[in-house]
Order: structure tokens, then C-alpha cells, then sequence
């Protein structure tokens, strides 16, 4: 049994010191597309979080039975399945954001997040860490997904979670909203820049120069 | 890894067991959750009609759109053919499923609105104002965009012939490009536009349309297949193949 340390290191390193996004830079493409109202970020973050943690625990679980020639196809299986269910549960029970997030939730069966963590961790590694290793990824995801949509939804529409907060011109107050943060691709700038200020704070992270 | 875990006979057991659990889960979450998603579709889809009607206002509950519906919107029939109500042709008619079988469909001449028939008993939506005249006449409109058909609703006033709003509710176009037919900006262009003009179908979707022409809409820019697609759609629908019988009739002041 692992020891409590090593879980912790597990769900936590991913955060800040082992980002998925801001260091192994996977998973660029949704963070880009449906980070521009909070709520939706917020879903697919949850969204994210169950598949990673989930396909990594199953395939944890059946580690040593899946034979390797064949191995990228049932970690695929395991994926999809756990995708198509979470977008049925979210049909069911959120239509609306179901709606938004329209395709994004099925690319989650292509994100490199879920398949690099099922290929590189869970199919050497036990089912309790494995399942730790997949939340403490999607909390990574998450992280930088809250922070992002926070800033785009705060400066391109004026509002928290829909709430106002700056005024708009449009709607009679002083905020002038921000264009280019309503526009998708204004999340490269934000995830750039997020990925310099971790590694301020975290120089070990640095590449060496060649 | 040993040698007798890559066996063949292994490998293809595993691999079968993998699916068979899998379908299970996946077949199970359809099948289980399917009742909650037909209820939220039925009531997205009062949601869009109550958009088309101008009774909808952003945070109504799920109660209140019920309420609103129940009270101020009904679904009637029309015969494309004589412009008239009619009864529901069978239990739990749908007009997009009766366009595919003969016995209930006509086929679709001279047009490329994008499917082959239409069917012969339409649905239509009754908005009634307070008093419990009929304000506004909702009228379901398809037809092919760039990449796929578009289904959306077209909201005339009591004049059967002053459109108030076109509201898309599924369509599978270009997002920015195309998918701006769901932009409330352009929906805005086609409040207080006019169908017909001496008794012919006159709306036209074109680039630099005159804002002041009241025949004519602004097209998408970027998007002319799209924007061809709702001319087409829209000519259909309130030709003489679609409900322009009816809106002629004017069969809701009797």
C-alpha cells in the first residue's frame, strides 16, 4: 500500500509543480475552445476530472491483464465508454451546457491528458495511486481552466459565472469588454502567460539551454 | 511481460470481455438516462418556441416555461395543401418523421430547399396575447445550410405575412461563419421584415442588403451557402408548397 506522502505527491503535484497543461502542455486545444464563460470551464473541467480519474483506476485495475500488443485499443475502449457516459449523464441532467459544450465533450476521448496519463502512470502503477494520479491531473487541468475562464469571462463579458460584476457600455455602465478575450484564441496569450509565471515561481520547471 | 499473457487465444478474450463490459455501461447509461433528455429536449424545444413567440425572458425556470407555454401557446395542424386546421393525423404525429413515408408526404418540386418531401400536415404554434386573440403564428422551417439541414422556427405577427423572429435551434454550421445564424444580432435584422410582396414570396437574403428594404436581409458574411440555405429554406416554407396557403387563408380569424 502506498504510503500517505506519495498519494498526496500524486494528487497535488500536478497542480503547480507537474502541470499538465502548463508543463507537458497537453490537452492546449479544449482549454482554448470553451474557456470563454466560466461555467462551461467549470463543467468540463468536472468532466475531465471523472474520465482521467476513472479510465486511469480501470485500467489499473486490469493493468496486468491487458496484453501490450493490443493495449492502446482497450485504453481507448475504456476512454470512449467513460466519455459517452459522462455525456449522456450531462444531457440528462445540464441540457443547456450539454449544448455549448456540444463536441468538446466527446474530444475528450482524444485528449492527450487522459490517454498520456492511462499509457504513462496507471499501467505501471496500482489502482488507489493511479485513481490519485488522475484526480490531481484533472485538478491541474482544472486549475488552469478556472483561472483562464475567470479572466476571460471577468474582462471579455464583464460577469462572474453570469453575475455582473463590471458594467458593460452596452448595458448602460462604464466597462468597455474586452473583444479579443471573447475570441478563443486570446486563451493562448493567458496560458502562455500563466506557464511563464509558474515557471517564475517555480524556476526548476526552466528547460536547460541547449 | 510474460510470453503467455500475449497469447493469441489472451489477447482476443481480453479484448472481448473489454467490449462486452463496455457496451453494457455504455447501453445501460443510454437507455437509463433517456427519459431525463427526452423531458429536457421537450422542454428545450417549448424554450426555442417561446423565443420565436417573444415570451421569453432569460432565467425563467423550468416551472415558468411550462406555465407560459400551457397558457399562452398552442400546437395546431395545418394541411399544407388547403391552408386549413386540421385534427392530428395520428397519435403523437411528427411531421419530420411523416415527410419520410409516402402515404403522408408530397414530394418537393423546384426548390433546393435540400430534402426531397415534405410532409402534408404541418405543425404549427399558436401565440395568443392576454386578451386570447392569436398575436403571433410560429411555423416550423428546414432546410439544407453548408453542411447539414437547419431546423429553426419562423415567427410572423397575426398579419400572416410580418415576420418577428427566425430562431434556429439546431443546425450544424461553421462556428463564427455560418453558426452566426444563431446570433441574436442578425435575428434582430429580420424582426419586421415582409414576406410577400403583390402576392409572391419577396424575401431575399443578399449582401448589402438596404436595412430599409423590407424584403431584404443582410447575409452572413463569410457564409453565402449558409445564407443561400435560409433564403431557400424561408422561400419554401412560405411558398406555395409550404404554408403560404395558409398564411393566405389566415385560417386563425375564423
Amino acid at each position: 500500500m502506498a504510503d500517505t506522502k506519495e498519494m498526496k505527491k500524486a494528487l497535488l503535484g500536478p497542480i503547480l509543480d507537474n502541470n499538465p497543461i502548463a508543463l507537458q502542455v497537453l490537452g492546449i486545444c479544449s482549454a482554448l475552445a470553451i474557456t470563454t464563460k466560466l461555467e462551461t470551464a467549470l463543467v468540463m473541467s468536472l468532466a475531465l476530472t471523472s474520465v482521467v480519474a476513472f479510465s486511469n483506476l480501470f485500467i489499473s485495475l486490469i493493468r496486468n491483464q491487458i496484453p501490450s500488443s493490443v493495449r492502446i485499443i482497450i485504453q481507448m475502449t475504456i476512454i470512449a465508454s467513460l466519455v459517452i457516459v459522462v455525456d449522456q449523464i450531462l444531457k440528462a441532467y445540464s441540457y443547456e451546457i450539454s449544448k455549448q459544450l456540444s463536441v468538446f465533450v466527446g474530444l475528450i476521448i482524444t485528449n492527450c491528458i487522459v490517454m498520456g496519463r492511462a499509457e504513462a502512470y496507471a499501467m505501471k502503477s496500482p489502482p488507489l495511486m493511479s485513481l490519485m494520479d488522475g484526480i490531481g491531473n484533472g485538478l491541474g487541468y482544472s486549475f488552469i481552466l478556472i483561472v483562464i475562464g475567470t479572466i476571460k469571462e471577468l474582462f471579455g463579458f464583464g460577469t462572474i459565472l453570469g453575475y455582473e460584476i463590471l458594467p458593460l457600455v452596452q448595458n448602460g455602465g462604464w466597462y468597455q469588454g474586452n473583444g479579443l478575450l471573447i475570441l478563443p484564441f486570446s486563451s493562448f496569450f493567458l496560458i502562455g502567460g500563466m506557464i511563464w509565471f509558474i515557471r517564475t515561481i517555480r524556476p526548476e520547471q526552466v528547460e536547460p539551454k541547449e | 511481460m510474460s510470453a503467455k499473457k500475449e497469447s493469441l487465444g489472451k489477447t482476443v478474450g481480453i479484448v472481448v470481455a473489454v467490449c462486452l463490459v463496455c457496451s453494457i455501461v455504455v447501453s445501460g447509461a443510454a437507455v437509463g438516462l433517456r427519459s431525463l433528455q427526452q423531458t429536457n429536449a421537450a422542454l428545450d424545444k417549448k424554450t426555442n418556441i417561446l423565443t420565436a413567440a417573444g415570451l421569453y425572458e432569460t432565467g425563467m425556470s423550468n416551472k415558468q416555461i411550462e406555465s407560459t407555454y400551457a397558457n399562452r401557446v398552442e400546437q395546431r395542424y395545418v394541411d399544407l395543401e388547403s391552408g386549413q386546421f386540421t385534427d392530428m393525423p395520428e397519435a403523437n404525429y411528427d411531421m419530420y418523421k411523416a415527410a419520410k413515408q409516402p402515404d403522408y408526404s408530397s414530394p418537393v418540386t423546384d426548390s433546393n430547399v435540400g430534402f426531397q418531401r415534405r410532409p402534408d400536415v404541418a405543425s404549427v404554434w399558436m401565440v395568443r396575447d392576454d386578451a386570447g386573440d392569436v398575436s403571433r403564428i410560429i411555423l416550423p422551417v428546414h432546410g439544407s445550410g453548408l453542411w447539414d439541414l437547419m431546423y429553426g422556427f419562423l415567427a410572423i405577427d397575426n398579419d400572416g405575412q410580418t415576420i418577428r423572429e427566425l430562431i434556429y435551434y439546431q443546425q450544424k454550421e461553421t462556428p463564427g461563419l455560418g453558426g452566426e445564424v444563431q446570433n441574436p444580432a442578425w435575428q434582430d435584422k429580420w424582426d419586421g421584415k415582409k414576406l410577400y410582396e403583390n402576392g409572391e414570396v419577396a424575401i431575399r437574403v443578399k449582401k448589402n442588403a438596404n436595412p430599409n428594404n423590407p424584403h431584404s436581409i443582410d447575409a452572413l458574411s463569410g457564409a453565402t451557402l449558409t445564407s443561400n440555405g435560409v433564403e431557400n429554406t424561408i422561400r419554401y416554407w412560405t411558398g406555395e408548397q409550404g404554408f403560404g396557403e395558409f398564411l393566405k387563408q389566415q385560417a386563425w380569424r375564423s
